[in-house]
């Protein structure tokens, strides 16, 4: 069983969650016995070759002129050619926001079943089987493919990258038939958040604040919190409707579904929209002044207690711990 | 210009789910059903551009069982022309069959702009709005949460990772809906009177082999009891503890 999969690259960097889906491409290939085949569209090798070590034994370029910006039907095109050429069991992408932009339009042109933002994938009986979750994470699906290649799109920060893999991660160039008409939609520019803030989907950490925070200005706290941390500020969907913060920063049923490391909730009560967003994080921890708020029913460690004289203590104690560590 | 937008009756965002006694599906038992929250921002803007242009058509398709028609009447309310209920009393379980069935009908209406939410909040799949580009042969851009119209040129704004993307697109054009994009209107009194009178038109969906199959729905599995570390900034010690200690985190 051969596993394709899509290698994104943003400014000739190759993004890590790419090296994730590889490593799970690893994982399955050696469960069925079969090589691990990158395709990559780019406007020139952003070091493909370096990737034998995260899984791929080869790598297909796809270089044009037009994909150093995604192009979303160039990208289809070369996605559907390496699976015509390498006629895989299994396309894996990641569910990052090129991805879920990009599989759907794949599936869609080869005529195969799409599971999204998957948490898990197994072998049964020969069979991929797909799990993920839905209602934002109230419930968990599985479900099976009909014929192949089945394609997949993996949730960020799940599956892990390997390293060290030793495969030969041999570069080939895949030639892209040029259709003659430019793609309806050009990417014109990139406009990058302010300091290259990590996305709330990829992040290890995140420190998200809710109403107990009383206003927008009062999100300074989370936000040096955060710093100390090396975390993303995210947000409940009661302020970020207040307008207290961008819709980015929502985690919950109508904003991110997140599943980092450690989740800090600050001044959220725990509404099921936003217990569905996060409660796969691995660790959870709220602070609240309210003992019978819901949001502790899914923390690991609860904090009661007044949100603007613990966070700053918690601030000052992550920073003494960061210093000793230098 | 002709918009046909998309959308889907979901489970309200408070639902506590069920799973039902084919331990595949959702429990419907006291269920209340709303438009996907997504699919209204889609036809909030639909609902502008035709206020803008002074003209036009706003075509709402959704496909599902008979239950459907009241979320196509609360579209109609809030200010669509007509509706297509594609009947559909068991909905695929891939989005393959749901977009395939939806493009067959929205490719005679020759349509400038399909609109649809950025995803449904029940599966989360966010692949109707992709596959009915690809299978419409019509640009798409997703998750969109700025959109201008120049002519026959749009430029909208989406967020990606670390930033944001800004795309100019062709019409026809596929464009599907994040939150930020517009505050969605309530239906007026007004509206809800004169969609009594706007036609839905309701004909079987053109379903075909689907591409994948549910083999099971559960609860994820509950999170192992937590506790208590401390009150107040006492507190704070004995949590930094239990995060680097037991945690291993910090």
């Amino acid at each position: 069983m051969s596993v394709l999969v899509f290698i994104e690259q943003r400014e000739g960097q190759i993004r890590s969650v790419s090296k994730e889906a590889l490593g799970e491409g690893t994982r399955l290939a050696e469960k069925l016995g079969g090589e691990v085949v990158g395709v990559c569209p780019a406007a020139s090798d952003p070091g493909l070759a370096s990737l034998g070590d995260a899984g791929a034994d080869r790598v297909l370029l796809a270089a044009h002129e037009r994909f150093g910006l995604y192009d979303a039907a160039g990208y289809t095109r070369a996605v559907c050619q390496a699976a015509e050429t390498v006629k895989p069991d299994v396309v894996l992408f990641a569910a990052s926001a090129m991805g879920k932009d990009l599989a759907p339009r794949v599936a869609a042109r080869l005529g195969m079943g799409l599971a999204t933002d998957c948490t898990a994938l197994d072998v049964e009986a020969g069979r991929l089987i797909a799990t993920r979750p839905v209602y934002a994470g109230k419930a968990i699906q599985r479900v099976g493919f009909r014929g192949t290649p089945a394609l997949v799109s993996l949730r960020p920060k799940v599956f892990a990258a390997v390293a060290g893999a030793g495969r030969r991660g041999t570069v080939e160039r895949l030639p892209v038939s040029d259709e003659g008409s430019p793609s309806g939609a050009r990417v014109r520019r990139v406009v990058a958040a302010s300091s290259g803030k990590v996305d709330l989907t990829e992040s290890e950490i995140i420190v998200s604040g809710g109403r107990g925070l009383r206003g927008p200005e009062n999100f300074k706290i989370i936000e040096e919190l955060a710093e100390a941390l090396g975390a993303t500020v995210g947000a409940s969907r009661a302020v970020v409707d207040a307008g207290w913060r961008p819709h980015s920063d929502q985690v919950g049923q109508t904003g991110k579904t997140v599943s980092p490391k450690l989740y800090v909730a600050v001044g959220i009560s725990g509404a099921i929209q936003h217990l569905a967003g996060m409660s796969s994080s691995r660790c959870i921890v709220a602070i609240n002044k309210d003992p019978d708020a819901p949001i502790f029913k899914v923390a690991d460690y609860g904090l009661v207690g007044d949100l603007f004289e613990v966070v700053p203590a918690l601030t000052e104690a992550v920073r003494k711990l960061n210093a000793q560590h230098v | 210009m002709i918009q046909a937008v998309c959308i889907k009756q979901v489970a309200d965002t408070e639902t506590r789910v069920k799973v039902a006694a084919d331990g595949k599906a959702l429990d419907p038992a006291g269920v209340t059903w709303i438009l996907n929250p997504y699919d209204e921002f889609a036809l909030e803007q639909a609902l502008r551009v035709r206020e803008k242009l002074g003209a036009g058509e706003v075509v709402v398709a959704s496909l599902g069982g008979a239950g459907v028609a009241a979320t196509l009447r609360n579209a109609l309310a809030m200010g669509a022309d007509r509706a297509l209920h594609l009947r559909a009393d068991a909905p695929p379980p891939d989005s393959l069959a749901v977009a395939r069935a939806l493009a067959a009908e929205l490719r005679p209406l020759s349509p400038d702009l399909v609109w649809c939410g950025r995803q449904a909040v029940d599966g989360d799949a966010a692949q109707v709005g992709p596959m009915l580009g690809e299978l419409l042969e019509m640009p798409c851009v997703t998750a969109v949460a700025g959109f201008e119209l120049e002519g026959r040129t749009a430029v909208v704004e989406r967020d990606i990772e670390g930033g944001r993307e800004v795309v100019e697109v062709q019409l026809p054009a596929v464009i599907t809906t994040d939150k930020g994009l517009n505050e969605p209107r309530y239906a007026s009194l007004k509206g809800i009177m004169a969609a009594k009178k706007k036609p839905i038109e309701e004909r079987p969906a053109q379903l075909g082999e689907p591409s994948l199959e549910v083999i099971s729905l559960a609860l994820p599995p509950p999170r192992s009891p937590g506790r208590v570390v401390g009150q107040g900034v006492e507190g704070v010690q004995e949590l930094i503890r239990v995060l680097r200690q037991e945690a291993k985190i910090l």
